[in-house]
């Protein structure tokens, strides 16, 4: 347990800092923004698409190249998906000014 | 050096995240933040693809696969998303979350199989983000997946005996079996596929029993846990932007989903193991039902009643979304507008499938902005309101929230229409709301019931309005 903080001590510095980032940048949204802000958020923790093509240009066996190609089709579905959808809402939102 | 250029890539990347995340939070730049942070995501992957180097010095390989899965996940993704309804939107993002926690679960499943194989001692520490991935990615998945299928309407409430018991023991099992794992008392591949299989039971049986209501919590819920499965990879890996991901989607989204509790005076807790909506164990509640009668109006009574009013408030609602009448809706605003009447849209925060779920819907045909009005600043107006058009809304405009403790909604803050002159409520039946309890308001005897699909109903009223 300590030895897991120590070791990663710079991360846990960051992980506590990005908590309350998080929470100052989200509290003050008009609830008509929730449902967008959802989706976009939804698209940014796509980021895991990068742990995928990691490991995808590392994998060396059959399952693992077959597991990694899928999991990279999955990431960037979250990605791509997550922000053309935020956008679309969005367009909305700009079209009657 | 091109491993410094992809850090700097990274911190890049990682400022366009936070800059996104706070411009989306503003009318009026969000869409321009959506953009800044998929151009930091952009540059962070192929910066990824293209420089990053392994413990050993060497390059990424598999390139060529690497871009089929890239372009095969853009092309379905980009349809997916432009073709998917705008009432349907509730669902895509809760199918997206599914797919980014599926990823962040198989990451983890290669990272394990491929330690074993290699005969190296798993590290416990390294196993304990494997594992923290690979659960709460699995159960973001399974739990998007069902979310999903119960707002496209395939999949019901179930409710098994001892539910929650059940619920307790299996996210039991799994950590211990993870803390056994990691304490190096039992070890092995089966156990480890164990685990995952229970995590994907656990995320099923999770979201199974909520009901459809609540989904909008869940999914927002769901929503930090693919964050939190993300950053897992940020420690795996050492990679400073999954990490800064993961961890702001996890707080963000933390914060999002206690938003949207307070806006229906419940605590978290309360909708993941509460019977709201579930129907089951549901108490009181259905007390007073059949209470009255019920008074019925026709097409052009309505129209006549909308028509000669000084100021009218639509209160839109789920049964909106589903008959996909917002363009009836926006068109019936229009005609009452050109005759002089003041119309505005009252939306209550968990109007619909999300908040904010009828100001993308009504957005989308171009219902202007400043004529929907949040709760708090409509409610003083029902006193002045001559006519309330109520489409496809229920338990928001339920006076039991208000006056009957029994009620599972009571303490929600409703939206006031009782103090109108006249209420018109549409709705295809008598049949309850989410919530399933009755409601006091259509036996008042200002309320009127006009029934009928919202889509058909609102194209009658307009055609009857313009008759006038």
């Amino acid at each position: 347990m300590f030895e897991f903080i120590s070791n990663h001590i710079q991360m846990i510095y960051l992980v506590i800092l990005m908590i309350f980032v998080g929470i100052e940048l989200i509290s003050h949204v008009p609830s008509v923004l929730h449902t967008p802000l959802m989706s976009g958020a939804n698209a940014i923790h796509g980021v895991v698409i990068i742990g995928a093509i990691i490991v995808m240009g590392q994998a060396e066996g059959t399952l693992s190249l077959i597991l990694g190609f899928i999991a990279v089709i999955l990431g960037t579905l979250n990605v791509v998906g997550g922000f053309v959808v935020t956008d679309r809402m969005l367009e909305m939102f700009k079209k009657k000014k | 050096m091109q491993e410094h250029i992809l850090q700097f890539i990274y911190l890049v990347a990682s400022v366009t995240f936070m800059i996104g995340l706070k411009m989306l939070s503003k009318p009026d730049t969000a869409r321009k933040g959506n953009l800044i942070a998929a151009v930091g995501m952009g540059l962070a992957i192929f910066g990824t693809i293209f420089l990053y180097k392994g413990s050993n010095g060497e390059h990424l390989g598999n390139l060529i696969w690497i871009f089929a899965a890239l372009i095969i996940g853009t092309g379905i993704g980009v349809y997916m998303a432009k073709s998917v309804q705008m009432t349907a939107m509730p669902q895509m993002v809760s199918f997206f979350n599914g797919m980014g926690g599926a990823c962040a679960a198989l990451i983890s499943i290669i990272e394990f199989s491929h330690l074993e194989q290699s005969g190296m001692e798993v590290h416990g520490q390294h196993l304990l983000i494997i594992l923290a991935g690979l659960v709460i990615g699995s159960i973001s998945f399974s739990g998007s997946i069902i979310a999903y299928g119960k707002l496209e309407g395939k999949i019901g409430d179930y409710n098994l005996p001892l539910q929650q018991v059940f619920n307790l023991g299996l996210l039991g099992a799994v950590l211990v079996m993870s803390g056994l794992m990691i304490a190096g008392q039992i070890s092995g591949l089966s156990l480890f596929y164990s685990i995952l299989g229970l995590s994907v039971l656990y995320g099923l049986i999770f979201v199974f029993p909520i009901g459809g209501a609540d989904m909008p919590v869940v999914i927002s819920l769901l929503n930090s846990f693919t964050g939190v499965a993300a950053a897992c990879g940020g420690f795996l890996y050492d990679n400073y932007v999954m990490l800064i991901g993961g961890i702001l989607v996890g707080s963000a989204g933390t914060i999002l989903t206690v938003t949207m509790c307070q806006a229906m005076n419940r605590s978290l807790l309360n909708v993941l193991v509460g019977n709201f909506g579930g129907g089951g164990t549901s108490s009181g509640g259905a007390a007073k039902s059949g209470g009255g009668i019920v008074r019925e109006l026709g097409a052009s009574d309505a129209a006549i009643l909308l028509k000669y009013a000084k100021k009218v408030v639509i209160v839109p609602g789920y049964g909106l979304a589903v008959a996909q009448a917002q363009h009836a809706c926006h068109e019936l605003e229009t005609n009452l507008e050109d005759g002089g009447v003041d119309v505005k849209y009252a939306i209550h925060p968990v109007a619909g499938r999300m908040p904010g779920h009828m100001n993308v819907l009504l957005a989308e045909s171009n219902v202007s902005y400043n004529k929907l009005v949040e709760m708090e600043d409509i409610n003083p107006e029902f006193a002045s309101t001559d006519v309330v058009l109520v489409v496809g809304a229920n338990d928001v405009v339920n006076p039991a929230a208000k006056t009957d403790p029994a009620s599972p909604i009571y303490g929600m803050p409703i939206l006031d229409v009782e103090n109108a002159a006249n209420i018109i409520i549409m709705k295809r039946s008598m049949k309850a709301g989410y919530a399933g309890i009755d409601n006091e308001l259509f036996y008042n005897p200002k309320a009127h019931m006009l029934f009928g699909d919202a889509k058909d109903t609102l194209t009658k009223l307009v055609s009857e309005v313009k008759a006038l």
